[in-house]
């Protein structure tokens, strides 16, 4: 139990001995973390440190040379991203993906995709199987559109949007695949503080009401300590810190990585 | 007629007319509210059974005769059932101004002794928990949006759904018992006036009160079953409480509530209300981003848009009255109504608008022409909370911009001798909750009230004419009239202008403080490349302020042809550096200038404008939505306008 009563489980997910390398850079090198179960876990670090290479591990996106990634306690094999999308992961992305021609809502109905199961045949003719799930889906869209209050540019295309806007559209299409584990990559990257305000209060009622277990990376040091629960900082590959914020925050080689040592 | 309504016991509240619509129309729509991207409806009967069944949880909840109901949050049909359940068990329904800070809820909620609050969200729970050791009456906690309300000690905190649920199990008999119980002559609401000056007064309506009301002005307006209303106006404000509810249950017509705040525009698109209210601030913007998409809009489009506009403007509001038009305007109208009018109605939601009307302040008569030239029948009413709303409005084909209206059925006249109008009607409220002192002020013995503005009726049409606020009207040191409001509406009436404040009693020159409005002024500057990083900035900038001067001027010029008023013209006025704003109590939640407070908290300002300098530094505290609070500082510029000789004019004249 935390302070604010939601429950923390067991472990989730656990990174054990990752190395990535890229030829001859080696962008990860023998990291071990964990996530539990309904915490908000932060990864920080300086630019370049890793950081987003480590979700991209986690998403599937990148297998790592050495290594093991265990998931709801068996070893996952490397996977394809769609297949790792299927076992409950969604991401959002640094620099925004979405599609920019689409209205928000159909934007946040790909989102339902991996779950679709009628086939195209009756996809095209819209009958039966088609029809119910695209009902049963549309409903779940509105209702995370709903949620993170984006009603009334439900059917502008994204490229109108201002980029705040964007962030929070592509968080919709993540939150709308019901994901159990919720991988954000710098939500918060160029907002101005309002709309970091906002997207915190998002965060943390997704975090709240659907118990979703979630892993971000941000740069805003006051976001990341008000966020999380635990937080990995990450240094040029290595990890040089794992803890609470504040054990982070009193971490010397932590301090060290961000503000520099003294050469005297 | 009256003694008939009081003895027909099927007539006598609210939840009686609930009961008879239940009956007669069940089947047809009460309310609707977009959700989840649908429009949900429900009938009246199925209206009447979540009513029932909440206010039978509300009575095992201890709601009774005697309590009062605090009701905090946007226009939804769970609120405005509450208001109707509440009624049921015999306690008096509270509204309140969703927006309100804590500290304004806690004078309303201490005030009125509330036993029990129903808040539509957490937001709304907040502000009360944040005060509840200041309401020693305060028992018990509803909220409707389940939203992170998870984790809060559930002790005396119950969401909408689950008091329903213990409703709905419970027996009908003592609620059919207490709604029975019922007179005309109960209370039916008790509204708190925004209050311009001092605190808010609580204004307790009787059914009587509410029902007459609501009866006289829909046959007015022969309002029915079938028409439909979109209820967005703040449902602690008197008017919507009528339109709402007085007269939806009256007549049984349809309210539609937006899916949020932002969507209103969509929503009133896609319902297309028969019967709308609207401020005229709300005309005015909409006029505005109308003329600003036109701007953007192809020249070809551009052209059509402006030729039948100036055909509309000439022949539209004498086709509206039923005047007679030449064929071939009529058949030009026609063609622009295809092309133009109908498209525009559209785009505006305005497609079915039957009956519409603007109150509150004045409206531009430039803005007033364009909506009825399209064919709208936009019309003025002048009322208060203290008569339930009707204390004038305009008959169809009987419109003008500048007057008020004739009085409401059943309304009753007469101005006083130093000009202020006094009114009765069956409408006149009760009494001030627990202000004897100001219910006595207010009405007198036969029932009159004041109704604390200036006016007159003009002879040729019949109608009222309202000048200013009574106390607002005084004398400038040469002896001239100063009538702030009057200056005020014509400097409003330019779109760059959102506000603007007057002063000058007792002094030999009137000044003014202006507020740009920042969608018009913002798109000018876009369109001249003048690059801007804030408010302040805009504000400041030499070319609005010349912009500014150029319509200061303009209404110098048109105030000094008025020989009563000629002295008003504004000799100084600055830009302010800041919105005047409700959070800040420089407004009220109605947005209405609290002169007394502007005038006290920009004291330096005003020092300015007549001690001659050029310039003046100041620092401004502002309150932010969530109480926080923090400083502003400016340097503002001191410009001079031109204003007529009017002395001399009358000398040339002769």
């Amino acid at each position: 139990m935390t302070a604010d009563g939601r429950t923390i489980g067991g472990v989730v997910m656990e990174m054990k001995n990752i190395t990535l390398r890229f030829g001859g850079v080696v962008a990860i090198k023998d990291i071990s973390f964990d996530i539990r179960e309904g915490e908000i876990r932060a990864i920080i670090g300086p630019n370049g440190a890793g950081k987003s290479s480590m979700l991209n591990v986690i998403s599937g996106f990148y297998n790592p040379q050495e290594g093991e990634v265990w998931y709801r306690g068996g070893l996952r094999p490397p996977m394809k991203p769609y297949e790792v999308a299927r076992q409950g992961i969604a991401r959002t992305f640094q620099n925004i993906a979405l599609f920019e021609g689409m209205t928000v809502l159909d934007n946040v109905m790909t989102g339902r995709l991996t779950q679709m199961k009628s086939g195209m045949l009756s996809q095209a003719i819209w009958k039966g199987k088609a029809e119910r799930e695209e009902v049963e889906n549309r409903e779940l869209a509105e209702k995370v559109i709903d949620f993170l209050e984006i009603q009334s540019i439900r059917k502008t295309p994204v490229a109108r949007l201002p980029y705040g806007l964007k962030k929070r559209v592509e968080l919709a299409r993540a939150l709308v695949s019901q994901p159990s584990l919720l991988l954000l990559d710098e939500p918060m990257a160029g907002m101005n503080v309002e709309e970091k305000e906002d997207m915190s209060r998002f965060i943390l009622s997704v975090n709240d009401e659907f118990g979703t277990t979630i892993a971000l990376i941000e740069h805003d040091m006051g976001v990341v300590m008000d966020l999380s629960d635990r937080v990995v900082v990450m240094d040029y590959g290595k990890k040089i810190g794992d803890g609470t914020p504040d054990e982070v925050r009193g971490n010397q080689a932590v301090i060290d990585a961000y503000l520099g040592v003294a050469h005297d | 007629m009256t003694a008939d309504m009081a003895q027909t016991p099927a007539m006598a509240s609210i939840p009686a007319l609930l009961a008879r619509n239940a009956a007669t129309f069940g089947a047809a729509p009460a309310y609707r509210e977009k959700e989840f991207g649908i429009w949900q409806s429900w009938s009246w009967a199925e209206a009447q059974d979540e009513i029932r069944a909440l206010a039978k949880g509300l009575i095992a909840k201890g709601a009774g005769p005697g309590d009062f109901v605090a009701i905090i949050g946007r226009n939804r049909p769970y609120l405005y059932w509450a208001m109707v359940a509440v009624q049921m068990t015999g306690a008096v329904p509270v509204p309140l101004y969703q927006d309100a800070v804590a500290e304004e809820m806690a004078y309303v909620l201490d005030h009125c002794g509330a036993k029990i609050v129903i808040a539509g969200d957490q937001e709304q729970v907040d502000k009360v928990l944040e005060i509840q050791d200041r309401l020693p009456n305060m028992a018990e906690m509803v909220y409707l949006d389940t939203r992170g309300m998870r984790k809060y000690d559930h002790t005396h905190l119950t969401s909408y759904a689950d008091v329903q649920a213990e409703g709905r199990s419970a027996d009908d008999a003592e609620l059919d018992r207490r709604i029975a119980a019922l007179g005309y002559d109960d209370t039916c609401v008790m509204l708190y006036t925004s209050g311009t000056t001092g605190k808010p007064k609580g204004v307790v309506l009787s059914n009587r009160n509410i029902i007459e009301t609501a009866r006289n002005s829909a046959e007015f307006d022969r309002l029915v079953q079938s028409d439909s209303v979109l209820a967005y106006l703040p449902m602690a404000w008197v008017g919507d409480f009528i339109f709402s509810i007085g007269q939806a249950y009256w007549t049984g017509f349809c309210v539609c509530c937006p899916e949020a705040q932002h969507t209103l525009v969509h929503d009133l698109r896609e319902i297309g209300p028969t019967y709308y209210f609207a401020p005229p601030r709300v005309f005015e913007t909409q006029l505005t981003n109308v003329m600003i998409r036109m701007e953007d809009a192809s020249p070809v489009k551009q052209r059509m848009f402006r030729y039948f506009m100036d055909h509309a403007r000439k022949v539209g509001p004498r086709l509206l009255d039923g005047e007679s038009v030449g064929g071939m305007d009529r058949l030009k109208y026609r063609l622009g109504e295809l092309c133009v009018y109908g498209p525009l109605k559209n785009t505006l939601g305005f497609s079915k608008v039957r009956v519409g009307y603007t109150a509150g302040e004045a409206i531009g008569p430039e803005i007033f022409d364009f909506y009825r030239s399209l064919g709208i029948n936009l019309k003025q009413l002048y009322g208060q909370t203290e008569a339930s709303v009707f204390i004038t409005q305009q008959p169809d084909n009987a419109v003008s911009p500048d007057t008020v209206g004739v009085p409401s059925p059943g309304v009753e006249i007469r101005i006083s001798d130093d000009g202020e109008v006094f009114y009765r009607s069956p409408g006149v409220f009760v009494e001030y909750y627990k202000n004897a002192e100001s219910t006595a002020g207010t009405k007198d013995a036969e029932g009159w009230v004041a109704t604390g503005d200036a006016g007159f009726i003009e002879e040729a049409t019949g109608q009222l004419r309202i000048i200013d606020r009574a106390k607002d009207v005084g004398k400038m040191a040469s002896g001239a009239l100063f009538a702030p409001k009057y200056v005020e509406n014509k400097l409003k009436f330019f779109p760059n202008i959102l506000e603007a404040v007057v002063f000058g009693n007792g002094r030999d020159q009137c000044t003014a403080f202006i507020n740009i409005d920042l969608t018009a002024v913002g798109n000018w500057a876009e369109r001249n490349n003048i690059a801007y990083a804030s408010y302040q900035e805009l504000a400041g900038h030499p070319q609005v302020l010349e912009t500014i001067r150029g319509h200061v001027e303009e209404v110098n010029a048109s105030v000094a042809e008025d020989e009563m008023l000629s002295g008003c013209q504004v000799h100084r006025f600055v830009v302010l550096h800041k919105e005047l704003d409700a959070d800040d109590g420089e407004m009220t939640r109605t947005r209405k200038v609290r002169r007394r407070i502007v005038e006290e908290k920009f004291s330096d300002l005003i020092t300015a404008l007549y001690d001659g300098s050029d310039d003046v530094s100041t620092v401004t505290e502002v309150t932010y939505e969530d109480g926080r609070k923090g400083s502003i500082s400016a340097t503002l510029k001191v410009v001079d306008a031109a204003v007529q000789d009017t002395g001399a004019r009358a000398v040339a004249a002769e």
